[in-house]
C-alpha cells in the first residue's frame, strides 16, 4: 500500500491562514496627509435612516448629550463655515427612524459644530451616532462614529469634504 | 450514573442557559427596538447557547446521551445552529441592511462584527463538510481535524463577538456563559483527541 503523504503541513498552513483571517479587523479610517488633506470616505452604514432636509435646530429633544466635530476642505484643510450637518441616533427619546430624533446644525467660522441631543443608547451592538453632509459644492459624506462606552456623554466626528 | 446525579446535571445545564436568556429578556433596550431586530438578537443568543450544548453532546458528557445518540442530537442541533445564524443575520439585514453589508465585507466600524462573520462562515463550512462528508469520501482524519479546527474558530469567534457587543445580554451572565462554553469546548476537544489518528498514522508509516 502506498503511504498517504502526511497532510500535517497543509493543516498547519490552513490553521495559520484561519488565525490571520480571524485577527484581521477593519482598518481605522485615517485621512492620508501625503498629498494634502484627503477627503473623509463616506461610511455605508452611516446613511441608515437619513432624512433629507431635516431642519436646523438649536437642540434635539431634551438634550444632555453633545455631538461635536469639524468640517474642513480636502487638500488645504481650510475650515468650512455655514456647512449644514444632519445628526441623528438611537437615543433615550426615540429611534433612528423617528423624525424627532433628527436635527441639523451649521458649522461656525472655524469649521466646528456642536449640537445637544438626547443620550445615545446602544443599538446594533454598540452605541453610535449618525452624521451626514449633503449639499451643493461638496460630495456627500455619511459618518457612523461609535462610542467606547454607553456612559459617554459626547461623541465627535470630523468631515473633510471633497469639492463636487 | 444515579438518576439523581443525572437529573442534577441536566438541571444545572438548563439553569446555566436559562439565566442569561432570562436576564436578556429583562433588558431595558428591548422597549426601544423593533420586533424583528429583537428577534434577530435572540436568535443570536440562542445560537450562543447551543455552543455550550454542542461540545457536551459531541464528547458524550450529558447523562442519557452517550457518544452515539449524543452525536445524532449534535447533528440536529448543528442544523438548528445554521438556521439560527441565518435568522440572526437575516433579521439584522432587514433592520439595517447597510450595517450588515459592511459587516459581511469586513468594513464595519464596530470591532465585534468580523468575529461574528468569521464564526458564521465556520458554521456554514462545518455544515457543508458534514453534509458532503460521505459523498466526497472524506477520511476520518480530515473530517475530525477539520471539524475540530472549525469548532474552535466558531466558539472563539462567537464568544469574542458576543463579549464585544453592548446588547440585551447582561454583561456578567454573558461572560460567565461564554467561559463555560469555552471550557466545554476545550474539554470536548481534549477528550476526543482528533489528532490521535494523526499519530496512529505516523506510527503505521514508521513500521
Amino acid at each position: 500500500m502506498t503511504p498517504i503523504p502526511s497532510s500535517r503541513r497543509a493543516i498547519l498552513k490552513a490553521g495559520l491562514t484561519g488565525a490571520a483571517f480571524v485577527a484581521a479587523t477593519p482598518a481605522l479610517i485615517l485621512p492620508a496627509r501625503a498629498q494634502g488633506l484627503a477627503p473623509t470616505p463616506s461610511m455605508r452604514g452611516g446613511s441608515n435612516n437619513y432624512m433629507p432636509g431635516a431642519p436646523v435646530v438649536s437642540r434635539i429633544g431634551g438634550g444632555g448629550f453633545w455631538m461635536t466635530g469639524t468640517v474642513r476642505r480636502a487638500g488645504d484643510g481650510a475650515p468650512l463655515s455655514g456647512i449644514r450637518i444632519q445628526i441623528w441616533a438611537h437615543t433615550t427619546e426615540g429611534r433612528e427612524d423617528d423624525k424627532h430624533s433628527h436635527g441639523a446644525t451649521l458649522t461656525a467660522a472655524d469649521g466646528s459644530f456642536r449640537l445637544e441631543m438626547p443620550q445615545i443608547i446602544p443599538i446594533f451592538g454598540q452605541p453610535h451616532g449618525h452624521l451626514a453632509y449633503e449639499g451643493a459644492g461638496f460630495k456627500t459624506v455619511f459618518l457612523r462614529p461609535i462610542m467606547a462606552s454607553a456612559r459617554d456623554k459626547s461623541l465627535s466626528a470630523h468631515f473633510v469634504l471633497e469639492p463636487a | 450514573m444515579s438518576p439523581l446525579r443525572a437529573g442534577l446535571i441536566w438541571a444545572a445545564l438548563a439553569l446555566v442557559i436559562a439565566v442569561p436568556v432570562a436576564l436578556a429578556t429583562t433588558s431595558p433596550f428591548i422597549a426601544w427596538r423593533p420586533a424583528i431586530y429583537t428577534a434577530a438578537g435572540f436568535a443570536g443568543i440562542a445560537a450562543l447557547a447551543l455552543l455550550l450544548v454542542q461540545p457536551l453532546l459531541a464528547a458524550g458528557l450529558l447523562p442519557g446521551l452517550p457518544a452515539r445518540p449524543g452525536r445524532r442530537v449534535h447533528r440536529a442541533l448543528g442544523l438548528l445552529l445554521v438556521v439560527l445564524v441565518l435568522a440572526h443575520v437575516g433579521g439584522l439585514f432587514l433592520t439595517s441592511a447597510p450595517d450588515v453589508i459592511d459587516a459581511l465585507l469586513f468594513a464595519s466600524p464596530t470591532p465585534f462584527s468580523p468575529w461574528g462573520v468569521v464564526a458564521m462562515w465556520a458554521i456554514f463550512a462545518t455544515a457543508l463538510l458534514a453534509a458532503l462528508r460521505e459523498r466526497l469520501r472524506l477520511g476520518p482524519l480530515f473530517w475530525r481535524l477539520g471539524h475540530t479546527a472549525l469548532a474552535l474558530v466558531i466558539v472563539v469567534g462567537s464568544v469574542v463577538h458576543a463579549l464585544l457587543i453592548e446588547g440585551t445580554m447582561e454583561p456578567w451572565s454573558k461572560a460567565a456563559f461564554c467561559l463555560l462554553a469555552v471550557l466545554a469546548t476545550l474539554k470536548a476537544v481534549l477528550d476526543l483527541r482528533a489528532w490521535a489518528l494523526l499519530r496512529r498514522r505516523a506510527v503505521r508509516e514508521r513500521a
